[in-house]
């Protein structure tokens, strides 16, 4: 078992004729991952390095058979690209376009509403449950599968998390990149709830960063609701104030969202806090037996 | 991306906002003149610098004749000044706003942004008008009031009636309120913007509102479409090392340590500033060299590392996942003989192809030092740095 992505997976890259759309494509369906095709509109009834190419997500979904899509065009045009693989009626919507306006965000959430799509993203490096699917940007070789769930806001910092876990044996049910926008898909706290209801999923690692409440919410979650471990590590303990850190949501200003303030509640939640990035699956080996 | 005071009334003039009649000005003749054409005192000089506090820092005076208002903006234009948000080397002032003073009755305070619990547009309003919304939000949070904004309808009268009266606002002051959120609210969209602030919104004597001072910042993700906004920026009001940074697709930000520090991926950068300070370091930059870094934008990081004095040697920390670690390895090794290092270059390498990127290193015959893990690269800069 796993959350959200397993083999049975039927996945389309929106944007697949372009560069970074084919390359993750072909490195996806390499991987193992049921890439049926892809889409480009005005490029339909044409194939691509054998993915068949649709003009639109609804013909791509009535052809293949899709419920899943990954979204790799251009910023203004990924609002837009979202919300058609919403109506398509596809299940889960990965988002890996790095800067989309927030305001278009904005009416993609409220168009959302009430719709039976996952967003993962946008800004973020996709969803995979080693060995099974892997659908965006992360290495999959790093990954080995096994009981332990990963959420996070970063890319980099996700593989840092998975990597300790591999080297130390421990395998990952499935790695969530929920990107680094104040405005995307999925909440740390909606992660931390998927993976309670997963029955082979035994502990999580939440990585989050210095901005907004949404790591404070997650962990007051996990202590009302989880029987399972939870270790966490909140980068930008060091960030200075009002400076924004790449993503949108490292800025911290005035004393909201700051580290320290994070660490001591997810503290008080009993999440074990690693003290150094270097340290995040022992942090979890603090409190979790393989 | 953010404006001056005196661009921010300009665009909420134009959305029907209610701001000060007033001129930007960059001489103190200028200033004096503009002080005639706005007819009778008193005036406000302010310096425009895109930081706040500028009252406490002497950058805010209210002035009665026209000759003072020449003598305040001389002194004001070429000073630097140093409030709560410029840091202790301050700011260069190179403009002033000459306003029409006004009789203010009350002070009031309102601000647009995007609340990320709801993913809304949040117009959010307090009866403690000129003080610090944080502070507010502290010490007395049930004097601010919010109101969330369906995106598909927008801001509704009844939501700025809400607002109002939660104000304290009566009469035909009632219905300007509305039209004043309601400007705000357009210009928020219209603009793309991540911060409209008006603070503060006063009630004048004569019963009118007025945005005495505004603040906008704009979602950078979004300038593609806003030409206009974008034409607004002012290079001179930002880090010149930023602003170099920005044209080669580089996010850095200079810090007070002196440990450079060359990562990828947002996070990451920010988790290897903690790993320098956990053990004893401080990091002279935050940088992150993005996923598809090429040679190129690799030596441009070096080169903009090392243009700063106070560092004293480099870390390097990258976790390969699509950027294959002997392309990172071959990128690190041109650069460094480019700009003839000096200084100790510690290099952790994970994630694809990182034996034969970790080989490049090794056998470039420069003095590079290998890492093994985060932890072990960052202790060994540190010592280095130390030594």
């Amino acid at each position: 078992m796993s959350i959200l992505v397993n083999k049975d997976t039927k996945v389309i890259t929106q944007g697949i004729t372009g560069a970074t759309g084919l390359f993750h494509a072909k490195a996806a369906r390499e991987y193992g991952t049921q890439m049926v095709g892809g889409v480009t509109p005005g490029k339909g009834g044409t194939e691509i390095e054998g993915f068949p190419v649709f003009d639109t997500v609804r013909d791509a979904v009535k052809k293949t058979g899709a419920n899943a899509s990954v979204i790799f065009v251009p910023p203004p045009f990924a609002a837009d690209a979202i919300m058609e693989a919403v109506d398509a009626g596809i299940e889960v919507v990965c988002c890996i376009t790095e800067g989309v306006p927030v305001l278009d965000m904005v009416k993609v959430k409220q168009y959302m509403q009430g719709k039976k799509t996952r967003l993962i993203g946008p800004n973020c490096p996709g969803i995979i449950t080693p060995g099974e699917c892997k659908i965006g940007i992360m290495p999959g070789y790093i990954h080995k599968p096994g009981p332990v769930g990963v959420v996070s806001r970063s890319g980099t910092l996700t593989y840092e998390a998975v990597w300790q876990l591999t080297c130390m044996g421990i395998g990952q049910t499935t790695c969530i990149g929920i990107g680094g926008d104040p405005v995307n898909g999925t909440s740390h706290l909606d992660a931390l709830q998927m993976f309670q209801e997963d029955p082979k999923t035994e502990a999580v690692i939440m990585i989050g960063e210095i901005g907004g409440t949404a790591e404070e919410e997650a962990a007051l979650y996990a202590k009302a609701h989880m029987t399972k471990p939870v270790a966490a590590f909140i980068a930008g303990l060091t960030a200075p104030s009002g400076k924004r850190m790449g993503h949108a949501g490292a800025i911290i200003s005035g004393g909201k969202g700051t580290a320290a303030e994070k660490i001591a509640v997810l503290e008080e939640c009993g999440v074990s806090v690693a003290a150094s990035p270097a340290d995040m699956a022992q942090a979890l080996l603090r409190i979790y037996k393989p | 991306m953010n404006i001056h005071e005196y661009q921010a009334k300009e665009i909420l003039r134009s959305h029907g906002v209610p701001v000060p009649e007033g001129y930007m000005c960059t001489s103190s003749a200028c200033s004096r003149e503009t002080a005639r054409r706005l007819g009778e005192g008193p005036w406000v000089v302010k310096a425009q610098i895109h930081a706040g506090g500028r009252g406490k820092g002497g950058g805010v005076k209210l002035v009665r004749a026209p000759d003072e208002v020449r003598d305040v903006a001389r002194d004001m234009l070429g000073m630097t000044l140093v409030t709560h948000q410029t840091g202790p080397e301050g700011k260069l002032v190179k403009r002033v706003l000459v306003e029409k003073g006004c009789n203010i009755a009350r002070e009031l305070y309102v601000s647009l942004l995007v609340d990320r619990k709801t993913s809304r547009v949040t117009l959010m309003a307090s009866t403690e008008g000129g003080m610090d919304i944080e502070e507010v939000a502290a010490q007395t949070p049930e004097k601010i009031f919010f109101e969330q904004i369906d995106p598909l309808i927008g801001l509704s009268p009844f939501q700025g009636r809400n607002v109002a009266f939660s104000l304290g606002l009566e009469g035909k002051l009632v219905n300007k309120a509305v039209q004043l959120f309601e400007g705000l609210y357009r210009t928020f969209i219209d603009c793309d913007c991540s911060l409209v602030e008006v603070n503060p919104l006063v009630v004048t004597a004569e019963g009118d509102l007025l945005a005495l001072d505004a603040k906008m910042g704009f979602d950078d993700n979004a300038l593609y479409r806003q030409r206009a906004i974008s034409d607004m920026r002012d290079y001179d009001e930002e880090d010149p090392h930023e602003v170099e940074a920005s044209q080669h697709d580089l996010s850095y930000i200079s810090l007070d340590g002196n440990i450079g520090c060359m990562v990828n991926g947002a996070g990451l950068a920010m988790a290897t500033m903690d790993i320098i300070k956990h053990y004893g370091g401080n990091p002279a930059n935050f940088l992150d060299v993005g996923g598809g870094a090429t040679v190129e934008r690799v030596t441009e990081a070096f080169k903009l590392i090392l243009s700063d004095d106070k560092v004293k040697g480099i870390f390097v920390n990258i976790f390969g996942g699509i950027m294959k670690c002997d392309i990172i390895a071959t990128g690190i090794v041109e650069a460094a003989k480019q700009v003839s290092l000096q200084v100790p270059l510690i290099v952790r390498l994970e994630g694809t192809n990182v034996a034969k990127g970790k080989e490049i290193l090794a056998a470039s015959g420069l003095d590079i030092t290998v890492a093994d893990g985060m932890a072990d690269g960052a202790e060994k800069i540190v010592k280095a740095v130390s030594a």
